[in-house]
This record gives C-alpha cells, sequence and structure tokens, in this order.
C-alpha cells in the first residue's frame, strides 16, 4: 500500500488527518506566497523608486508628460537627472551630512527622531532657465494615515514655486482633494516668513472657510477634509522648521557672493 | 454500464443561469444583503469601485474554483479555516500583482485590497455553493455573484460621483460656472459623499428593482 493510498483511506474526521490537512496546507499557502512575493519585489520596488522621483518633479512641474511616456520608468529617471543635479542632507543646525544619499533617507524614521538628530534630505532642481529651486520632502499624518509631499521653494528660501501631497488612504472627494491639482496649485507664490527685515517663519496656514485673497501664508481647507488639512498644516510647520538653520546659512552664501 | 454518460455543455442553460442570476434576481447585494459594508467604503468614485468589482469578481471565482476542486478531502471540522486560508491567499496575491504592475490602481484602493478577504459574498458563496458543486459550475457562480455585486457597486459610485462631486471618471460633467461660487446656482450634494447616502442609494435600488420583479417580496 502506497503513501498515497493510505492518505485517502485515512478517516476524514479524525485529529491525525485534519492536523495533517492543516499543515500541509500551511505549508504550501506559504511556499506559493513567498515565490511570489520575491519574484514580484524588483518591479514593486522600481515601482516605488519612480512613483517618488515623480512626486519630486510634480513639485516643480515637470512631471506633466508622464502619462503619455511610452516607457515611464525610463522617462523619469531621465527628467529626474536633468532637473536634479544636486541633492543634499543636512542636519537642524544647517550643515552638510556626507555618507547619507538624500534619495534613500526614509522621512518616516527621521520623523520619529528629536530634530537634532534627524537626516534632513534637500534636493536642488534646476530648471532650464537656470533658476534653482530648493525641494523639501514633507512627512506628516492625515485622519487615517500618512500623508507626505514635496514644497519647491524659489532661491529666496521663502517663496513656494510648488507644491505636491499625496496620501495612503484619505477619504475619496474630502480628505483625498489634497493631492488635487487645484489644491496643491494655492500654494504657489505664498511666502513661508513673515516680515521684511528681520524674518520670522510662520510657514502656511490652511483656512478654513477660505483664506483671504491677498493672506500671503493662508490657503483654503478642504471643506469635510478638516483633520486632513490641520494634519497637512502641521505637516508643513513640523517639516520646514527643521530647515530654518540650513536656509539661513544658504541665504547667508549667497549674499556673500 | 457500458453506455458513457453524456457530458454536459460547458454553456448549459442551467450553467448560465449561474451566471446570470446573480445579477438580478439572486443579487447578492440587493437581495442577499452581503457586502454592504465594502459598497459603502468604495463607491464615492467610479474608478476604485470598478477595480473593486473587478478584484472581488477574480478573487471569488477564483476561491470557489479551488474550493471545489479540493471540496472532498477538506475535514469538516476545520472547513471554515480552510476557506479563509484559500481566500486571504488570494487576496494577497491580488495586492501584490496590483502593486507591481497597476502601481496607480492599488495605490487608489489602499486598504480595501485587504477588506476583500472580509466581503461575505465570498464566503457566503463558498459554503452555499462550492462545497456542493463541481469545480465549474462553481467557478461560473463566482463570476456570476462578483459581476451582480459589482453592478450594484457601479450604479452607487455613478450617482454618487455625479451628484456629490460632479463629475464621472474624474472628468467633469456638471460645468464648473453652475456653482453658486462661480456666481451660478448649483452646488454639489455633500451629503453623497458620506456612507449614508450609499446605503440610502442601496435602498432606493432594491425598491426599483421589487417594484419591478414582484417575486422578490417577502411577505
Amino acid at each position: 500500500m502506497s503513501l498515497l493510498d493510505k492518505i485517502k483511506s485515512m478517516d476524514r474526521n479524525s485529529n491525525a488527518y485534519t492536523i495533517m490537512y492543516s499543515s500541509v496546507m500551511v505549508i504550501v499557502v506559504a511556499m506559493l506566497l513567498a515565490i511570489a512575493s520575491t519574484a514580484l519585489k524588483p518591479a514593486q520596488t522600481k515601482n516605488i523608486e519612480t512613483e517618488k522621483k515623480i512626486d519630486i518633479l510634480r513639485s516643480i512641474g515637470k512631471a506633466d508628460g508622464v502619462e503619455q511616456a511610452a516607457n515611464k520608468h525610463a522617462f523619469v529617471s531621465e527628467n529626474f537627472n536633468k532637473y536634479i543635479p544636486e541633492q543634499v542632507v543636512v542636519n537642524s543646525k544647517g550643515d552638510t551630512i556626507t555618507g547619507v544619499v538624500a534619495f534613500n533617507v526614509d522621512l518616516k524614521v527621521e520623523m520619529s527622531k528629536p530634530i537634532e538628530q534627524r537626516n534632513l534630505p534637500v534636493y536642488k532642481a534646476k530648471l532650464d532657465d537656470g533658476s534653482i529651486k530648493y525641494i523639501i520632502p514633507l512627512r506628516g499624518r492625515g485622519l487615517w494615515g500618512p500623508i507626505w509631499g514635496y514644497i519647491a521653494l524659489n532661491d529666496d528660501l521663502n517663496t513656494i514655486y510648488g507644491a505636491t501631497f499625496a496620501h495612503q488612504g484619505e477619504t475619496p472627494g474630502l480628505g483625498a482633494e489634497i493631492s488635487t491639482h487645484e489644491f496643491q496649485e494655492q500654494f504657489k507664490g505664498k511666502s513661508i516668513f513673515q516680515g521684511d527685515s528681520i524674518l520670522t517663519f510662520t510657514s502656511v496656514k490652511v483656512v478654513k472657510g477660505g483664506a483671504a485673497p491677498n493672506d500671503p501664508h493662508g490657503v483654503d481647507a478642504i471643506s469635510g477634509g478638516t483633520i486632513t488639512s490641520k494634519g497637512l498644516e502641521s505637516m508643513l510647520f513640523d517639516c520646514l522648521a527643521a530647515y530654518q538653520s540650513y536656509f539661513q546659512k544658504v541665504k547667508n552664501s549667497i549674499s556673500h557672493e | 454500464m457500458s453506455e458513457v454518460k453524456e457530458r454536459e455543455p460547458w454553456f448549459s442553460p442551467k450553467n448560465i443561469k449561474l451566471l446570470t442570476e446573480p445579477i438580478d434576481s439572486k443579487n447578492p447585494v440587493t437581495v442577499l444583503v452581503l457586502g454592504i459594508c465594502s459598497a459603502l467604503a468604495v463607491t464615492v468614485k467610479l474608478k476604485p469601485a470598478i477595480v473593486m468589482a473587478i478584484s472581488v469578481t477574480v478573487v471569488t471565482a477564483f476561491s470557489n474554483l479551488i474550493i471545489s476542486l479540493i471540496r472532498n478531502s477538506i475535514p469538516n471540522r476545520i472547513r471554515i479555516i480552510v476557506q479563509l486560508v484559500v481566500i486571504a491567499a488570494l487576496v494577497i496575491l491580488v495586492d501584490q500583482i496590483l502593486k507591481a504592475y497597476v502601481y496607480d490602481v492599488s495605490k487608489q484602493l489602499s486598504v480595501f485590497v485587504g477588506l476583500i478577504i472580509t466581503n461575505c459574498i465570498i464566503m457566503g458563496r463558498l459554503e452555499a455553493f462550492a462545497l456542493g458543486n463541481k469545480p465549474w459550475p462553481s467557478f461560473l457562480d463566482g463570476i456570476g455573484n462578483g459581476l451582480g455585486y459589482g453592478l450594484i457597486l457601479v450604479i452607487v459610485a455613478f450617482f454618487r460621483e455625479l451628484l456629490g462631486s460632479g463629475t464621472i471618471f474624474n472628468y467633469r460633467v456638471i460645468p464648473i460656472d453652475w456653482y453658486i461660487k462661480n456666481g451660478g446656482f448649483y452646488e454639489n450634494n455633500g451629503m453623497m459623499i458620506l456612507p449614508p447616502m450609499a446605503l440610502i442609494t442601496v435602498g432606493i435600488i432594491i425598491w426599483i428593482q421589487r417594484s419591478r420583479n414582484r417575486k422578490l417580496i417577502e411577505d
């Protein structure tokens, strides 16, 4: 009697059969999922990397052709290398940290550290007209999960050139509106510092009921998306605040040139 | 005993019925009242609703097929666990494949893909049909039920997106000049975006369906 026949003749309701059945099932399923996960991992990592590059490019308005591109990955990495020639990592005192690649910094880890120990990535973009933009990555908390984004500052390190936000699972039609073009467009031209000679850091506020048209530090909140709006506001404040010394240093070096 | 039993054709009237019945008179959402929770969650916009419908159809069809293939070997005492393992494994596979090949869509659906596991339609069909039927009819039954569920999802999402956001597939249908803030007379119905209106929309669909098909009305 072969083993297979022995198994076939077993009592289907016995404990031995049940235990054997479940063990075999678990091993088979685990192996299947492990194989699938390993096989699909490279494609998934590539997607995540491209997504991050698209987000960065979008903050300087250079991601428009992505949907039409035949090979999305090639298109994105070509544009990324073209417009983002330099990446640096700084600390909260504004000093450059060597040995860390800005693109590989995991903001989720950095944001959980005290501000003095954070690695702060900066992407320097050079546009076609030769102007320099500073792109700062952002990460915060929405209503249901993390929200993140990139904000591009002009070389005065005060006015906003462009912004882009994304989210993991905010409510569609409500909080999820932060990822729409209309919402992000509002940030253009706003400034993050207040005052003429002595600058105070103010960030950009999200105003419920609509910001005044001439308010340089406010944008309209999303109706029905209050918690996401507030989360976005504190994300902007917390992330940008850490860069204050760096901004000061860059400004000093520009004015001394 | 020499005569070979005639093989049932692949698309016999009985099998066709398995496909079409769940779309109307045995609809899992409006008649059997299964899978209501996800019908509320993913129907704010049309696109996620459609992807959800396709994913659920795939998972129901294949879990029905697999369970039906191994139905005679499953120990009765742990059959629910076996069903859950099959469903969970399929859902994880779908999620991984979406992440690798249609990353945009997978981002939109985010947590809802994982929630397919908890969709009562799938387990309901496994218990009620796949455990007692051959693989091919079970597969058709899974597709039929997935489509029946998907149809309701798409109808609800159509009205919620149109009335709640003024768009269809994110394409603007109601002109922007009509809105009060632009000097017009129109305003989106904010209630449509919230779950209660999804429930009311499903209710209206049930009402219309039952007024057309009197057999569905219980005493």
